[in-house]
């Protein structure tokens, strides 16, 4: 044991600091700025900051505003890709911050960070979510039943419950409806993440009010205005695979209809 | 190091925030409104249905005017003539002509309805558009069940 103490040379700590030191790297985070209480035009500004490419570019953005521009505003809670506050357009895709890992972002260039799109900016990186979530209440997300209530926990065996386990996954993160050109174009739509919520209940053995969400979604601003370009798709941070979703429910139309 | 927002010429300020900018057509408390019909399903299958149609008969019919028996040169207002003789031959551009126009109507109505912005901008390029179709239909119609090989 105190053979390996007789070479001489630096402890553990300061290898560990010089090591960390030598990992990071600069970047250049170029992010879209808005404040209605300075201007009413939105501009880029760049900051470059010194950091390990193995954080994500929500640990960039808490650097920038504990230590750069407190200014700076942004939403998160849980940080760790479950609550879907922070999705942003991050190098011109929709990401959740806490998700990306810079080195996979090619951090020798301007890595621009811009709010998710489709709706109204109020501050930097923050959106008005309102007109989101009115979609996702308009195709009522909860369970529908008839009957009495029955005295034990509604069952449901393991294939029925297969059925509709990749929409459950949904964090209503919004990377995917601010993804979709038909949402930028007409807010109207009902969006992805709307119909893949529809898609959960729909599907689901125990659920009653199928009928209704499909009523609701065959409307002029529903399902029929998917034009399957799969951006919401690569959005999800979960790896839902929402158009499938909202091609099932066409079906699921079509089938009941004819 | 970084470049700051300095334009404070029009004097926002806490008590003065510029003015919210809303994207078109936003959803509002109101809308969307339901119409309750089926339209838009049937819309939709009828793309995808008379798609299929089309590649059949439109690949056909190019194959038969550009490239069988010695290709675009025979034909002639005789050639086609002989054509129109035939009651099949009829039907075939009868289908063609207005599956190809509702088909090509129902995508631009859709990308009319994607891209205007103005509720009256939507309304008169889609007037304008199913005027056009219904023109362009009933005068095929009617040139393909009244054409008479004998003018002179």
């Amino acid at each position: 044991m105190s053979s390996t103490l007789t070479k001489p040379g630096p402890g553990p700590e300061a290898a560990a600091g010089t090591s960390a030191a030598a990992h990071k790297i600069t970047a250049t985070f170029r992010i879209r700025r808005y404040d209605p209480e300075v201007s009413d035009k939105a501009v880029w500004q760049d900051f470059t900051i010194e950091i390990d490419p193995k954080e994500r570019v929500l640990d960039a953005l808490h650097q920038i505003k504990w230590d750069v521009d407190g200014t700076l505003t942004f939403r998160r809670s849980c940080a760790h890709g479950i609550c879907g506050s922070d999705a942003m357009r991050i190098n011109g895709r929709n990401r959740l911050a806490c998700k990306t890992l810079i080195k996979d972002l090619s951090p020798e260039k301007p890595i621009t960070v811009e709010p998710i799109k489709g709706m109204t900016v109020l501050k930097d990186l923050i959106v008005d979510m309102e007109p989101f979530f009115q979609a996702y209440r308009d195709v009522m997300p909860f369970l529908i039943t008839t009957g009495n209530e029955p005295t034990r926990e509604r069952r449901q065996s393991a294939a029925d419950r297969e059925r509709f386990d990749d929409t459950t996954k949904c964090i209503l993160c919004a990377a995917c409806t601010s993804s979709c050109p038909v949402f930028w174009n007409d807010g109207q739509y009902f969006g992805p993440a709307a119909i893949v919520n529809a898609h959960r209940f729909i599907f689901d053995s125990r659920d009653e009010g199928g009928e209704q969400r499909l009523e609701i979604l065959n409307d002029k601003d529903g399902v029929w205005r998917c034009r399957t370009t799969f951006n919401c798709t690569d959005a999800c941070p979960r790896g839902i695979e929402v158009t499938k979703a909202i091609q099932e429910v066409k079906k699921a139309l079509i089938t009941r209809r004819f | 190091m970084s470049t700051l927002i300095t334009d404070d010429t029009q004097g926002f300020g806490p008590d003065n925030p510029a003015p919210r900018i809303d994207p078109p057509r936003a959803r509002t408390r109101r809308s969307p409104r339901a119409t309750r019909t089926n339209y838009e399903m049937y819309a939709w299958v009828f793309m995808r249905l008379s798609g299929i149609l089309l590649v059949v008969l439109v690949l056909g019919h190019l194959l038969i005017q550009l490239v069988l028996d010695g290709g675009v040169s025979k034909v002639s207002f005789a050639f086609v003539a002989g054509r129109w003789a035939s009651p099949f031959w009829q039907v075939w551009d009868l289908l063609m002509l207005w599956l190809a126009m509702l088909h090509g109507t129902t995508g631009l109505r859709t990308i009319i309805n994607d891209y205007a912005q103005r509720d009256g901008t939507r309304f008169w390029l889609k007037m304008l558009l199913y005027t056009a179709a219904a023109f362009t239909i009933v005068l095929g119609t009617l040139v393909i069940f009244t054409f008479d090989p004998n003018i002179r």
